[in-house]
Formats: structure tokens, sequence, C-alpha cells
């Protein structure tokens, strides 16, 4: 029946049913990925981000909630500047914390 | 922390609730949503509980509805509202207690602007002399009619008929309870509980024996919100909400809904249809609803009244599962009968919701 106005898709994330198989290896690979407080100085900074929505935060946010389409094409947006790298208060190595998020699959296998 | 603390803490967010002598102001709208709840109010209060309650047919809406949807400006509803305490005043009263849940935030709104800007108040006791040559004094407390049947709810409770049990296991019955946005979240110190632990239709519930459900989405808004219903395009957003909270509260499988708001019931309600036809989902037992009640209409169950006499045929989500669940008796012959014995119209029935 068209009553002319339908549901909205929902924006709600289950962490519960989340598969955080990817987080998990980057956390392995680069720990300085757990150190991170969501300032937002990296994406402040990014070059990128005016244009593709590039963002080393929303990135991290995103793995974390399972939403890896998301994540994916914000990464192929990263020209690999480094100047997050400069920015970070916590001192993480983002150009190499992007670099091996690069090189795992939504599994957390090593691809490449 | 140490049990004083506990308790001082707890004091804070107490109401003070009046024993008697009330002012009632009926809702503009509940009347065409569950026309019998309001009258059971009055039914109950006054007549079985011997308590001092008046109404006058002179009293309008209080214009909240039309301020909330942006129709009206605030002067215009603060000089509607002036005309009804003038009512109030010339009647003798100064305990006021509104039947729906915006009039309540609307009336406590307009008092707390009058405190903070008294010019404003001076001006609106001028366009209210103007407009009907009438004075008022302002009430000394405001209460929803919530608020008079929790403070009741121990007396309803000793008078009690049925108690919310299912019959068949001795359970208590699983209920969502749902506060009016326009209660607490606005001025929390104005209801029972605060904006944080609003226990005002809990505590009903529990002394009347169900188990009240804690669910994710409990504090969500039921989906009226105003403008998202009212303007069509916005319908969405208010559907959304709505199958929002039932999402959460599907997997704690609740007999019934109780809410203290005149849209939260309607939506609650009506809403399960229309997830139901685009979903083909239904939230209930056997493809049926849950039942959304008004705390009268309960309190009316409860205290044994006929359903029909207090007008739940008029509710979209078929009630008998619940009435057989708790054991109380109904003639389905009389459902769709007015108060003169006349067959009243009967609904078509939907083609996915399960309408007993």
């Amino acid at each position: 029946m068209d009553f002319g106005f339908k549901l909205s898709p929902s924006s709600a994330v289950n962490l519960d049913t989340v598969d955080h198989r990817r987080f998990d290896r980057l956390a392995q690979l680069v720990p300085d990925a757990l150190t991170c407080i969501g300032c937002g100085s990296c994406s402040a900074t990014c070059t990128a981000s005016a244009w593709t929505g590039m963002s080393v935060r929303k990135v991290l946010l995103g793995l974390q909630r399972g939403q890896d389409a998301e994540v994916d094409k914000m990464l192929s947006g990263c020209m690999l500047c480094g100047k997050c790298t400069m920015v970070c208060p916590r001192g993480i190595n983002t150009r190499q914390l992007i670099l091996t998020l690069c090189r795992l699959d939504k599994k957390g296998e090593m691809v490449r | 922390m140490i049990y004083q603390g506990k308790q001082k803490i707890w004091s804070d967010y107490q109401k003070e609730i009046p024993d008697d002598h009330w002012f009632y102001v009926r809702s503009c709208i509940r009347q065409s949503f569950f026309p019998a709840s309001e009258t059971h109010f009055v039914k109950i209060v006054r007549d079985l509980l011997g308590k001092d309650l008046y109404e006058t047919p002179h009293h309008t809406t209080c214009g909240g509805i039309a301020y909330h949807s942006d129709t009206i400006p605030q002067e215009t509803a603060m000089t509607i509202v002036a005309r009804q305490f003038a009512l109030m005043t010339e009647a003798g009263y100064k305990n006021l207690v509104t039947s729906c849940i915006t009039s309540f935030g609307n009336y406590c709104e307009i008092l707390e602007t009058w405190r903070e800007f008294p010019e404003l108040e001076a001006r609106i006791r001028e366009h209210l002399w103007k407009a009907c040559r009438r004075e008022f004094e302002k009430p000394e407390y405001v209460a929803h009619a919530s608020d008079v049947i929790f403070k009741l709810r121990g007396e309803i409770a000793e008078r009690a008929k049925y108690h919310l049990v299912s019959r068949a296991t001795g359970e208590p019955l699983r209920v969502v309870e749902h506060i009016g946005c326009h209660y607490s979240k606005m001025f929390p110190h104005k209801g029972v509980g605060g904006a944080e632990y609003p226990c005002v239709l809990s505590g009903m519930v529990e002394s009347w024996g169900g188990q009240v459900i804690d669910y994710p989405e409990r504090r969500h808004c039921c989906g009226f919100g105003f403008r998202q219903y009212l303007v069509k395009a916005n319908r969405g957003y208010s559907v959304s909400n709505t199958h929002k909270k039932f999402e959460s509260m599907e997997p704690y499988h609740p007999d019934m809904i109780i809410t203290n708001c005149p849209g939260c019931p309607y939506f609650l309600d009506r809403w399960q249809y229309v997830i139901a036809e685009q979903t083909g989902k239904t939230y209930g037992q056997n493809g049926c609803g849950i039942p959304a009640l008004t705390y009268e209409e309960l309190a009316g169950l409860v205290l044994g009244y006929d359903p029909w006499d207090l007008g739940l045929q008029i509710h979209q989500v078929g009630p008998e599962p619940l009435l057989d669940k708790i054991g109380i008796p109904y003639d389905p012959n009389r459902k769709y009968l007015g108060l003169n014995e006349k067959e009243i119209m009967k609904p078509g029935l939907p083609t996915v919701l399960k309408c007993c």
C-alpha cells in the first residue's frame, strides 16, 4: 500500500554484530591505532579531505563500526602526503597506519 | 554511596502533587483519538475516589499544538493560557491539572517565561483584558493528570478488580511505559522522577502488579514530533521513529504499552498498522500488534470498567488478547455498539496486522 511516505533506513549500528577482525589485525600490526583520541587534527590538516572525504579519524571510527565500504572509499582518496602524521598529538604514524590498512581485507587477512 | 545520600538525591527528583481541589482542563485532540479516557479520569477521580475535580465547558485549547507546529506565536498561546487561568481563578481553584502532556509543557514553559520576563506577563494581562475583560491569578501548582493518578495509584490498587498479571501463568505482565516528551524533558523538576528517571507510569504499573520493561530506546520519541507528522512529506521521519522503538522493544516481548500523552498512544497504536503494511512485520503474538493504552484506560481496566465503555474498540490494535491474558470478561457483540446501544461503523480490516 502506498501511503505517500515510507520508512527511512535505520542508521543504527549494532556493535554486537560488527566484524572487528580488520580493526583487531590493524591494532596488532600498528598498536598506535588504539591510542587515537579522535581529536580530528588529522582531518583538519588533510589536503585530500576537501574533495575526497578522506579523514583518518573517520577511518578508525568506521572500522570499529564495521563500515568497510566507506573506509575503503576514504582510503582511496589519500595521497600519502603525511601531513596528518606531523600534527597528530599522540604521535601516531598515520601514514604507516593507512598503508597497513590498505593491505588488509575485510577479514583482517593480509592481501598485498 | 550511603543510603541517606541516595535518599537526599532522589528527593530532588520528587514533585509535590496536591491532594485535592483540582481545576481540570481537557485536551483538544485526545477526545477524538481516545474519547473515553478523559471521561473515565473524571469518573475515577471525582465519582469513585470522591475528590474535588472541577471542569468548565468554557475552556478551549491551550494553543500548544499550534505553537509547537509553528502556526501561532508564543504571545498568542500565552493569551489563550491566560484565559484558562482566568477561568480557574473565577472558579476559585489554585491547582491546575491538564489532560495533555503538551498542554502541561506549554503551561510550564509560559509560567517559567513569565518568571524570567515579568514585563511579558504584564503585556499578556493587558492583551487578555482588552480581548475579553478578564483577569487571572497564576496557579499554585500545575500537575499533569497522570501525576494525579500516580498519587492515587495506591487507592486504585486497593479497589482493583484485576491486576496486571497473566491469569494462565500468574506471572506479571511485561509492560512498556512511554512518557510524552513534553512531560519532563523540557522542565525536569516538573515531572515525577525528573527527565532521567521519570517514574510516573512505572509507579502505576508496579502498583497494579505489572513488570516494567527497560529497553534501549525507552526514552525515544514516539514519532509524533508535530511537524514530523503534520507535514505529509515528513511522515517518513515519524514512522521511522516509531519503527525504531518497536525494533528495540521487540526482543523483550511486551504484553502492552502504556502512555501519558495524547500523541504517543495514537502513533504507537496506528503506526503498527502502517509498519505492518510496509514491512509485513507485526510485534505482538500470532500476527497481532502490541496494545497501546492510555493510563486512564489501564486504570479503568484495573478497576473493572467495561473495555468497550473505556473505548478500547477505537484502538487500531485489538485489545482482546490482552483482556484474555488478564482475564477481563468482554462481550464481542457489544464491541461496536455506541452509548445508545446502536451500532457504530465497523472499521475495515488490515491485510497484515491481525485485529480481533
